[in-house]
């Protein structure tokens, strides 16, 4: 494909090459292809999110309101939410998935490659629809990410149902991705490469596929039954007709708990490549390892009404779960001991993805102990639905998950692209991002423990110092970012070659192929022993 | 644009413009849906266009891989491949009515004795003190807004019949397999056929108890909590029957074209066949504890 490719553009128009260009792109099946494609959409989505977390930031600079009115503040919460969950953490995951599985497992490509063009072309429709939702009559969904009944049914715009189509159709994205993930791992495994031989990452991919097939379908049934009552008179979440708004909450929460160790688990494996390379040394506990990745996602599926403390449920309910939130610690626990062990006594050198990793082990463990916290049932009634929760979550997908998959995206661009990053940008980027996002998130802890709750644009006068910190941090943050999108695009070219093995210490099938690898990554199986 | 040409080893599909199509397809379609909610003239017409986009989609895609089958491109790894993803598919079709069901008994088991004040007595006495917990529930706690139904059919007429159709048609289905596997392609094409025609009185019995029950009986859409899930799932169940009908109605064209008694890995025919008898235990749920229960 790329020689034909090469060959036509000599001749062909400007037109002509736009052409070829798209149909390249838009009818592509190779994992490469659509890994690349699902990296830039996820890019692209996240600085559309941060955007939206900027705007919010700025309006929360100093009190009063001073750009927004308080509905479009709203609505900016809510597309922040879903843009970054659903556009660009999600995607970023699989888009690694879809490069690195084939090659960790001695593959020529994914198994159902048409399958997996459409998993990754559903995302940009969706999203272009979700975000076509910003400019219709009545603005867009204003009700936060978790859709919560009646918010969304009774008095959601008239948009709220394109945001319903929109997640119907990333459902079925997701869930296709993973049926095609799930595939791949099961069927398409070089000789010799058994169970216990698997990369972490392929591991924690295979949980996450998994735990997508369990939840997708849930959110489908939910927005569904969401979609009927606000169109065609149905009662599920009106009392008045015997339902109950409750149930939407327990249906969204039982998606929505795991949606967050869907988001998790692929990080866990990025950092379980990454920490080994750089510390010289095996992982650690290997079997641990792969134990706790399937008990978290086991676990994950029985915890989600700690969401809904304050609810209303029943002590004995409230008392479940708590116990329930709080045994997650042990198997995540398991994973932390195992990084840090895997570090202990190694020659560790700290190139940018090692720097990345490490602040990532830092600040989710940080982010570990607030949700243990926050698991605490009646403590929880004074942190619920504050700026505590915001900063527990934040630490947990920001400080946490995005810093492992920018790990990621250094560490193995030199493999991907055939060129070295930049090394001086890529630590002046780790260290603006690594103080700048602590800078954002770490004083929202203290406002919510003062009594700030989220999702307001407004303030009392003794949140001014902690946010006016706050959003400086945000608007840092924000732009080191771009310094990341500048190393990417120019040492695509300016780099220097990488060679094969790029990493002193790495270990595993895909360093073994060239750099950039082939267009089909095994064209006959190697040979694990 | 040619591909690197496959190994012996390996089956690599070339580029395709079937799924971005099939993107645009849905795109339309929900876009149409949704112009049509609102009440905009043009919706009825955008959500056709994306179903005639659909079905040409679905006929290009699959007739693209059916011939690859038939032309021999595919191995052994290519089949358990399309098993896996068929298995997981049903997976995913398992988890979307285990969601519902799940509602189900929350509303049934814990939302309405809520309302009648098993726990907090308070709340019902405030907002609707005539209110009484029964299932299903016919008198709703707001009886204005949403007029409860009146009656409810008995689940040993058209329910029972419904249940032995979907029963019988799972046996026919397998009869027709297994001679599809034994090389009888008369007796293939019969057992498809009889069971095309049990799914589809299946489906005329639902349709006429749909329209009783809207007329006589009030149990409509509108006729709070036991209306809604009723029609959730039944409805839900009833699509899946008809998705099962077009499947099978393909299988049919295919063998009386005689793709089946061609030499190839005929998984198609076992796929839907799966995707029937989860079809049929979802129903058999549906019999047990919607209406029987």
């Amino acid at each position: 494909m790329a020689n034909g490719a090469t060959v036509g553009e000599v001749q062909r128009s400007v037109p002509g090459r736009f052409i070829a260009f798209i149909v390249r792109w838009t009818t592509a099946t190779n994992h490469k292809d659509i890994g690349t494609l699902y990296l830039c959409t996820a890019l692209l989505n996240l600085f559309i999110g941060g955007t939206l977390a900027l705007c919010i930031r700025a309006e929360l600079f100093v009190p009063g309101l001073q750009f927004v009115e308080p509905n479009f503040f709203n609505t900016l919460t809510t597309m922040h939410g879903l843009v970054m969950l659903f556009g660009f953490i999600m995607p970023v995951a699989v888009g690694f998935a879809n490069w690195l599985i084939p090659m960790m497992i001695g593959a020529p490509d994914m198994a159902l490659p048409r399958l997996n063009n459409m998993s990754f072309w559903l995302l940009p429709t969706a999203t272009i629809l979700l975000i076509s939702t910003l400019f219709m009559d009545g603005g867009a969904p204003n009700f936060g990410w978790t859709m919560y009944a009646p918010l969304s049914t009774t008095y959601g715009p008239p948009s709220t149902d394109y945001m319903i189509f929109a997640v119907h159709m990333l459902g079925i994205s997701s869930i296709m991705g993973s049926i095609n993930i799930i595939t791949t791992i099961a069927t398409m495994r070089a000789p010799g490469m058994t169970w216990m031989k698997l990369p972490v990452f392929v591991w924690t991919w295979l949980v996450t596929a998994f735990l997508l097939i369990g939840i997708m379908p849930v959110l489908a049934g939910a927005v569904t039954m969401m979609l009927f009552d606000r169109n065609f008179g149905t009662a599920f979440f009106d009392a008045a007709g015997g339902g109950d708004p409750l149930l939407f909450q327990h249906i969204f929460w039982f998606f929505g708990h795991p949606e967050v160790y869907v988001l998790a688990l692929p990080a866990f494996g990025i950092v379980s490549q990454i920490i080994p390379t750089f510390s010289r040394k095996p992982l650690f506990g290997y079997r641990t390892m792969v134990m706790a990745t399937v008990l978290i996602g086991f676990l994950s599926y029985i915890v989600w009404a700690h969401h809904m403390f304050t609810s209303g449920m029943p002590y004995g309910a409230q008392l479940y779960f708590m116990l329930a939130t709080m045994l997650i610690a042990v198997p995540t626990g398991m994973k932390v001991f195992n990084w840090i062990t895997t570090m202990f006594r190694g020659s560790i050198s700290f190139e940018t993805p090692m720097l990345f990793a490490i602040a990532f082990v830092f600040m989710f463990t940080f982010a570990g102990c607030t949700g243990v916290m926050l698991a605490v049932a009646p403590a929880d009634f004074q942190y619920h639905d504050s700026y505590f929760v915001v900063a527990h979550f934040h630490y947990v997908l920001v400080n946490g998950l995005t810093f492992a998959f920018l790990g990621g995206a250094y560490y193995w661009y030199p493999k991907f692209w055939g060129r070295m990053y930049s090394e001086r940008l890529g630590r002046w980027h780790f260290w603006l991002s690594a103080v700048s996002v602590n800078v954002l998130f770490f004083p929202q802890h203290f406002l919510g423990l003062a009594g700030m709750p989220r999702r307001i644009p407004d303030y009392a006068l003794q949140f001014v110092d902690f946010n006016f910190i706050s959003s400086l941090g945000a608007f840092v943050f924000g732009f080191s970012q771009l310094i990341f999108v500048y190393n990417l695009i120019t040492s695509r070219r300016r780099g220097e070659p990488a060679s094969d093995r790029v990493w002193e210490g790495a270990q595993g099938l895909e360093w073994t192929l060239s750099s950039p690898p082939p267009h089909h990554s095994f064209q006959t199986p190697p040979k694990v022993d | 644009m040619s591909e690197p040409t496959p190994t012996d080893k390996y089956y690599i599909p070339a580029s395709s413009h079937w799924p971005i199509l099939c993107c645009i397809a849905l795109l339309t379609f929900f876009v149409g849906i949704g112009r049509w909610l609102h009440d905009l003239p043009s919706g009825p017409w955008v959500w056709l266009c994306g179903i005639a986009l659909l079905v040409v989609v679905l006929f290009g895609w699959f007739g693209n891989v059916i011939s690859e089958n038939l032309s021999g491109a595919y191995n052994e790894q290519v089949g358990r491949s399309f098993r896996s993803g068929m298995k997981l598919l049903i997976l995913s079709e398992v988890v979307f009515f285990a969601g519902f069901f799940g509602g189900y008994f929350f509303i049934r088991l814990w939302g309405i004795p809520m309302l009648g004040g098993e726990v907090h007595p308070i709340t019902s006495v405030m907002l609707w003190p005539d209110f009484s917990a029964e299932w299903p529930l016919l008198t709703n706690p707001d009886n204005d807004r949403f007029l409860g139904a009146t009656n409810l059919g008995s689940p040993w007429g058209v329910p029972l019949a419904n249940t032995l159709l979907l029963l019988t048609s799972s046996v026919t289905l397998t009869y027709a397999h297994r001679a599809m596997a034994a090389g009888h392609s008369g007796t293939l094409k019969a057992g498809l056929f009889i069971t095309i025609l049990l799914g589809a009185t299946f489906l005329g019995l639902q349709a006429h108890e749909y329209i009783d029950d809207y007329e006589r009986n009030n149990l409509t859409l509108n006729a709070g909590i036991y209306g809604s899930v009723f029609y959730l799932l039944t409805g839900f169940h009833g699509f899946h029957v008809l998705v099962g009908v077009v499947m099978i109605s393909t299988m049919l064209g295919r063998a009386l074209k005689g793709h089946f008694s061609r030499p190839g890995d005929h998984f198609a025919l076992e796929g839907v066949a799966w995707y029937w008898h989860f079809v049929d235990v979802v129903w058999l749920l549906l019999f047990l504890f919607v209406y029987w229960l």
